[in-house]
């Protein structure tokens, strides 16, 4: 048996996906199922004076008609965050409740208001434009900067200056003083604009009720089905946990954005039991842009201290966080602890101090996206960074490799600690870095690039290097950070008789394949065939209790889970098998799934011992029967992948277009496992952060209307604004757990945003051009040109 | 009043009464349970959702069943013959041109329609032939090698 580990094996998930037969929410039908359709606020902020369903009861097919009076007097409060972030003084988190049909009020334009149930789904749309509203407009807030002052709109009247938390990281005093002390100061001021996430697949929820059982089932498209089991049970409906199973079949892409408990899946759940039928709520595209958490929003002064050499001496930032108008599930955690404490990026800066106040708008919630704060903050340090060298005439690439953090692996160095809480476990940054560079050939390309100016051509090279927190995370670290959750995961490993392998994981994969890198881990590690393991996930009913997929962690985190009960199957089975075969323990080998008493050529195979566990005739005095283990593996420390991306642009000067003319990323993601599946993360991950550099971003008008709301409208990045991406990797292992991995799937993201910044600014600092704010679209691009040439 | 209608689907001929508003992907999902096509938006933007009609592919969003009365339909489902996978299925496997899935079927339906009128496409008109149809995991590139190995394999 050939070592599965590291090879690029095809994924076993593929064959049902390209036939046609995933099997995603929306394509299950119950018997007797009914739909529903949500009536939603028109307006961004606005008092409710009454609802009259009369017209919509009355309508054709109409099962139900259902407003927050009739939800919220059975106790139903709304949806929970899942992060506790407190005041910098200590004074407790404002946590305004989120209804889950608006109570009396809207706060943003798409806030749910009433819900139909109807025959069909088009009888609910139907009917749902029967129900009528009377609204009180009351006046929008959009701006970060604008919703804190005194006399803004407020969105709670318990939440003075639409503030529900501040928060502060790092030494503010030592990094005052470097600042007076420094030889040279940085400052950029920025905004890290809203994106959608836009997965493919729209979300949607089926709710059903047994009576008779008073079993309550919900299909949902999460990437944490049990997670949305526990708020669900525990903190909106108050039903038993025990009698809810909730199903997330295939997922069609989730992104951060279907992480969070979100209203419709409390609505489908509840409207079930009323109706006495199964409900299915499926989001329109429409829907998806208004009704899915969003992503991003920072608005950010930072400022770096240098000496006239380049060292970096100080990094001081002063951000708004746009939370939307309700605390999302991971909400306050995204802009602090997913943010804050990445700061430190590669380098050694001594001091470090962030200031950051959370801000309530009259706009669409926001939660995590894809890399979640880990993005904002390596855009942040890799910007000013990248401004400090041009302001220095100092090489971008030499003034990074000056900070970096010097090699060390976790083990015979200790781990390197930042001045912002984390302790990174292993890393060698410069040779990232240097790679990068030859993969570019960066010296022929300032060459390049120079003689090129001559001819009136402008075109730039932009670095990033960047450090991410992956790995999600120890328990005891989190929750004294203000999380309401454990951040473990779990796996179940049973052998069956015969010998095949049933694994049950908490992590739920989105299109990450971990039917196929799950089963490359238990078959490598079992010594038996791939195509003997089956991975089960995304359902409660048979999984043990998950954390489920995201930041990264379903690798380092469940995969380490899977080790753990795989290690238990073998030291079980080298118990059964040195009985059967008459030996010590101690005299037993396991490899290429077989025990094999040392030096002899006597050996039992898997099969045979997993068939002794369960027909346990000749058998281990005290020995349990069976052959299952269950293990939860809570992480010593984050992992801390890392690597350095290269872009290189060219501007259009008469029109402002860019064009992405070479993308090089080497990443450092610690062991892999299925390079093919590591590259594909690495390659949509790079979509998504160039996405946000050249196309996307949600905008609000002045009264909160969405104006990116379809694909009209938000520019989602196409397959002919790509050039091929050229990747290579460096491979430092986690220290800290057995597979030696930390973990790909926001990798690409976090990297790829700010390079193809320091790209457009290198190749327009020479006109003068300073800063342009994300999109890059050619008017914002030509505009700058402009303004530079007058200036 | 519905509207009858009849429709041949991966080579079964259909006959049907249809709403008249319903929409032919509607259709296929809702009334044959051929839910390999997916819808992924309503404004005729994301392509998952992409058959041939015809020989031609069309978004089954854009189009109402009852316009698609007398036509040849062809799905995802109908794409492999005989349990034998077309080279197109085979390449997005090979080159792992696809993640979640979601946007999959589309994108397919789509290298078909171009490869019948291109058999030799360049990277950048395969690009440019993808145009209508998003892939939010793979970041396109594999699929644009998964359409080349097809291409190859079916010269």
């Amino acid at each position: 048996m050939a070592a599965l580990i590291g090879k690029s094996v095809k994924r076993v998930e593929d064959k049902r996906f390209i036939t046609g037969h995933g099997r995603y929410t929306d394509d299950i039908v119950l018997p007797r199922m009914c739909f529903a359709a949500l009536v939603r606020s028109p307006h961004a902020h606005a008092e409710i004076r009454g609802i009259d369903t009369a017209d919509a009861k009355a309508a054709d097919g109409v099962v139900g008609v259902f407003t927050g009076q009739d939800i919220h007097k059975d106790e139903v409060i709304g949806v929970p965050t899942g992060w506790q972030v407190d005041f910098k003084n200590g004074d407790t988190m404002k946590e305004p409740p989120y209804p889950v049909l608006a109570d009396g009020k809207v706060r943003y334009a798409g806030n749910a208001v009433a819900v139909v149930v109807a025959e069909t789904a088009g009888q609910a749309k139907d009917a749902a434009e029967l129900v009528s509203v009377d609204y009180n407009v009351l006046p929008a807030v959009t701006d970060l900067a604008e919703a804190i002052k005194d006399g803004a709109p407020q969105l709670f009247d318990d939440v003075p200056n639409n503030v529900p938390f501040d928060w502060e990281l790092g030494d503010k005093a030592k990094t005052d003083a470097a600042f007076s002390a420094a030889e040279h100061v940085t400052t950029l001021e920025f905004t890290n604009q809203r994106l959608i996430a836009n997965a493919i697949e729209p979300r949607c929820s089926i709710g059903e009720y047994a009576e008779a059982t008073e079993q309550y089932t919900l299909y949902t498209t999460s990437q944490n089905p049990h997670v949305t089991r526990l708020l669900m049970c525990a903190f909106v409906l108050g039903i038993p946990e025990h009698k809810v199973r909730v199903v997330s079949p295939d997922v069609g892409g989730g992104f951060g954005s279907k992480i969070p408990h979100y209203i419709e899946e409390v609505l489908v759940v509840w409207c079930a039991k009323q109706v006495g039928r199964p409900v299915k709520w499926t989001a329109e595209r429409s829907e998806s842009f208004v009704a899915d958490a969003q992503g991003r929003e920072h608005v950010t002064r930072a400022e770096l201290a240098l000496t006239k050499d380049g060292t970096i001496t100080g990094l001081r930032v002063n951000t708004l966080a746009g939370l939307g108008a309700y605390l999302s599930t991971f909400g306050p955690c995204v802009p602090t602890y997913l943010h804050g404490t990445l700061l430190q990026g590669l380098y050694t800066t001594p001091a470090i101090h962030i200031d950051l106040t959370a801000v309530f708008t009259t706009t669409t919630p926001v939660d995590a996206y894809r890399g979640a704060g880990r993005p904002e903050a390596t855009y942040l340090i890799e910007r000013v960074v990248d401004q400090a060298a041009h302001e220095l005439n100092l090489d971008p690439a030499e003034l990074r490799s000056k900070n970096f953090i010097p090699p060390f692996d976790g083990v015979n160095e200790p781990g390197y600690q930042t001045q912002v809480a984390l302790q990174y476990d292993s890393g060698n940054y410069e040779k990232v870095l240097r790679r990068a560079m030859e993969m570019v050939d960066y010296a022929s390309l300032r060459k390049e690039q120079e003689a090129a100016r001559a001819e009136g051509r402008y075109f730039g090279i932009g670095i990033s290097t960047y450090i991410e927190a992956c790995g999600i995370a120890p328990s005891a670290v989190v929750g004294a950070l203000g999380a309401r959750a454990g951040l473990y995961e779990s796996a179940g490993v049973r052998v069956e008789p015969t010998g095949k392998v049933s694994v049950f994981v908490g992590s739920h994969a989105q299109g990450q394949g971990h039917e196929t890198t799950f089963s490359q881990v238990v078959a490598d590690r079992l010594g038996i065939e791939m195509a003997d393991v089956e991975i089960v996930h995304g359902d409660t009913g048979s999984v043990p209790f998950g954390m489920g997929t995201y930041g990264s962690r379903s690798l380092a985190v469940g995969g380490s889970a899977i080790v753990k009960s795989v290690d238990k199957i073998i030291a079980k089975g080298t118990k059964i098998a040195a009985h059967l075969l008459e030996a010590g323990e101690q005299d037993l080998e396991f490899a290429d799934g077989k025990w094999t008493v040392k030096g002899t050529d006597k050996s039992l195979a898997f099969g045979d011992v997993s068939l002794a566990a369960y027909v346990p005739h000749n058998y281990p005095e005290g020995l349990e029967p069976g052959l299952d283990e269950t293990s939860f593996y809570d992480p010593a420390n984050f992992t801390f992948p890392y690597g350095a991306h290269i872009a290189v642009v060219e501007v259009d000067m008469d029109t402002g277009k860019i064009e992405l003319k070479r993308f090089i990323a080497c990443d450092d993601v610690g062991n892999v496992v299925n390079p093919m599946v590591v590259e594909g993360q690495i390659h949509g991950g790079i979509a998504q952060g160039v996405g946000q550099a050249l196309l996307e971003g949600a905008i609000y008008d002045e009264g909160a209307q969405l104006l990116t709301a379809s694909y009209m409208d938000y520019a989602m990045p196409r397959a002919d604004d790509f050039p091929i991406f050229e990747t290579d990797r460096t491979e430092t292992p986690c220290p800290h757990n057995d597979l030696g991995v930390k973990g790909v799937g926001e990798a690409g993201t976090i990297g790829s945003t700010a390079a193809v910044s320091n790209a457009l600014i290198d190749a327009l600092w020479c006109l003068g051009v300073r800063h342009v704010e994300m999109p890059f679209t050619p008017e914002r691009v030509w505009q700058a040109i402009q303004d530079a040439k007058s200036a | 009043m519905n509207i009858p209608i009849t429709v041949t689907v991966n080579g079964e001929v259909h006959q049907c009464e249809v709403e008249p508003r319903k929409l032919l992907a509607q259709f296929l999902r809702e009334d044959l349970s051929l839910t390999g096509t997916h819808i992924g938006c309503d404004t005729s933007g994301c392509g998952a959702c992409t058959v041939l009609v015809d020989g031609v592919a069309v978004k089954s969003c854009t189009l109402l069943a009852a316009q698609a009365d007398g036509t040849e339909v062809k799905t995802i489902e109908g794409v492999a013959s005989n349990g034998t996978l077309h080279p197109l299925q085979e390449g997005f496997r090979e080159k792992h041109g696809l993640q979640c899935g979601f946007c999959t079927p589309g994108i397919i339906m789509t290298a078909m329609d171009l490869l019948e009128q291109n058999p030799d496409p360049s990277d950048a008109e395969i690009r440019h032939s993808l145009e209508g149809n998003f892939c939010r995991c793979t970041g396109y590139e594999n699929i644009v090698k998964a359409i080349r190995y097809a291409a190859e394999k079916m010269r």
